[in-house]
């Protein structure tokens, strides 16, 4: 039987969900055009305003609002209410440039526990269970979001934080946790060292976990339920849209359920900002609509994804979102080719590799070439190198026959590339191509 | 048959001393060592005096590790004796994967790993010609 957070959004009527939409799409919009000049200038410009937005059948009349504005307004240029309102400031480290900054008042943190509530009962939780939330506990979102929803639920609370695995292990143990939340490559690290310590699933007491913050794919979440004996769903979210729990996996595990009583969300052509059919892959945008501190407008996402609304196994109606196939900014482009780090994780597991992986991007002669190196375990090992090399070249081929390129494929002893508690980095682009 | 150890090298310095290192620390006596190497990566083969020791002792230092049963056979000192042997496996269509010399003290033999396509078959062939191979203990493994 399934269990709900909020049955009566969760599994509300179309209409009444498009009702609470229109009424808070049209009350938000017009207090942000009050608070906010960013906001009141753009849409002067658009020739907008915000009597022209009478329901969400108007959204698509709005500006785009990019990272760039969040960069250009940094650090309260977009807060839509006083600074004594908001309660808590949470920043996203900027790994591709300058930080941002985004703001709660008490009635966003009670909004976003809701949201992360809903993910962890979708994922089984109740407050008989013991959650430990790995994710960091800090400026980063993760942590403090997930905490906040375990404690909406009356769920016990472990505040892990990442960091020191064996002793993540230990606690995990011995407070029994039941319901792990982290990213999904630091999921695979600690089922790592768990094998090294010579535990295995059955020692533990998890029996489902939440994991998010960066791409992963289907077969790494095949590995996780598999090494940790649990059901691994996945989450999403971004800073400047609220954080973890925008949109949350069900128990039918084939996408995520969109919060939409709080978040409006579109998909766009990226090159023309044209609004797509669902159905359509292309860029997510979301539109926060209940929050007061930071109500952010159409936010390009970067990341590719489709949107349906057929009728779920779950109950819920809430649009489902497909596993983001990667953002728009972690694509290279190789020779030409479109290649997102998803696509080739998928290969790699699909062959029998780990989900350690690194890939390497470089220019000579201006000829791209990309390398893709591999950890390779005991049972790859062959004691020939006939042997080693046909795994190899089989690797290889398969990389060829999904991308089209050729790759260079590099196996590596098991611990070589280095493990990431947070966002793990995929990808190093030795390209110069900008001065 | 014998046991050898083959320990995945990647292509890094100092990796083939971290490995003698460990097998030091774990009291293992090395008693032949060869290296299969690509461009890309090596194998290290190596028959030792306790195999499950130095496994567990290369396994704690993230070393990739396998294995294999190899035969060791006696080849008499003298011109054209591992001709000899090697004419007979052709002959017999087993396919050496590769070989490698072992070197011992005082002994009028000289010892040659091999590894082949069929072990069984190598062993009873190698018997009805008369060819010794050396067991184990022989060569202080265990």
């Amino acid at each position: 039987m399934e269990r709900y957070y909020q049955p009566e959004i969760e599994t509300a009527s179309r209409e009444t969900i498009v009702a609470l939409q229109n009424e808070r799409l049209v009350k938000t919009v017009r207090r942000v055009y009050e608070n906010v000049p960013f906001y009141r200038e753009k849409m002067i410009a658009a020739g907008v305003s915000p009597d022209d937005i009478r329901s969400i059948e108007d959204l698509h009349k709005l500006p785009f609002s990019y990272k760039k504005d969040l960069r250009d307004t940094y650090p309260y240029g977009l807060f839509a209410v006083p600074l004594k309102e908001v309660v808590r400031l949470h920043a996203s480290s900027g790994t591709t440039g300058k930080q941002i900054v985004v703001g709660y008042t008490e009635k966003d943190l009670q909004i976003w526990s809701d949201c992360c509530a809903r993910a962890l009962t979708a994922a089984g939780c109740t407050n008989e269970d013991i959650v430990q939330v790995s994710y960091g506990y800090g400026l980063f979102t993760g942590g403090l979001g997930a905490d906040g929803g375990a404690m909406r639920l009356g769920a016990t609370t472990i505040p892990a934080s990442t960091g020191n695995t064996q002793r993540q292990i230990t606690v995990m143990h011995d407070f029994g946790a039941t319901i792990l939340c982290c990213t999904p490559s630091y999921a695979l690290h600690i089922a790592e060292v768990l094998h090294a310590n010579g535990m295995t699933k059955d020692d533990l007491h998890l029996k489902a976990g939440i994991f998010g913050a960066e791409p992963w794919t289907n077969e790494m979440r095949r590995q996780i339920e598999d090494q940790l004996g649990i059901k691994a769903f996945d989450i999403y979210g971004l800073t400047e849209v609220i954080g973890p729990g925008v949109g949350f996996e069900c128990c039918e595990q084939s996408g995520m359920h969109i919060n939409e009583d709080h978040f409006i969300v579109e998909v766009i052509d990226p090159d023309t900002g044209e609004v797509l059919p669902e159905g359509t892959q292309g860029e997510l945008v979301f539109t926060c609509i209940t929050k007061e501190a930071f109500p952010i407008l159409r936010y390009r996402t970067r990341d590719i994804g489709v949107i349906t609304r057929g009728k779920c196994s779950c109950g819920r109606t809430l649009v489902k979102m497909s596993k983001p196939r990667g953002r728009t900014d972690d694509m290279l482009i190789i020779r030409g080719v479109n290649v997102f780090p998803s696509q080739i994780e998928t290969v790699l597991l699909e062959k029998g590799y780990s989900a350690n992986y690194q890939i390497i991007v470089d220019r000579a002669n201006n000829f791209d070439s990309i390398e893709v190196q591999v950890e390779i375990s005991n049972e790859i090992f062959s004691d020939t190198v006939r042997g080693l090399a046909e795994r190899a070249k089989e690797l290889s081929a398969a990389l060829k026959t999904l991308l089209g390129l050729n790759a260079k494929v590099t196996l590596l002893e098991p611990n070589s590339i280095p493990r990431s508690e947070g966002k793990a980095v995929r990808v190093i682009d030795k390209r110069k191509l900008l001065d | 048959m014998v046991l050898q150890l083959s320990v995945f090298l990647q292509n890094k310095s100092g990796k083939i001393a971290s490995i003698t290192k460990a097998l030091h620390d774990a009291g293992v006596d090395i008693r032949a060592l060869t290296i299969a190497d690509t461009t890309d990566f090596g194998i290290l083969r190596m028959l030792v005096s306790d195999i499950q020791t130095a496994k567990d002792a290369l396994a704690k230092h993230n070393c990739i590790v396998s294995v294999n049963e190899v035969t060791v056979v006696a080849v008499p000192d003298e011109p054209g004796s591992l001709s000899k042997i090697l004419d007979l496996l052709a002959h017999e269509k087993i396919d050496i994967e590769y070989m490698y010399s072992l070197f011992t003290h005082g002994e009028k033999d000289a010892y040659m790993v091999f590894r082949v396509s069929d072990g069984k078959r190598l062993h009873s062939v190698l018997s009805q010609n008369g060819i010794h191979t050396v067991p184990g203990e022989k060569l202080g493994l265990n």
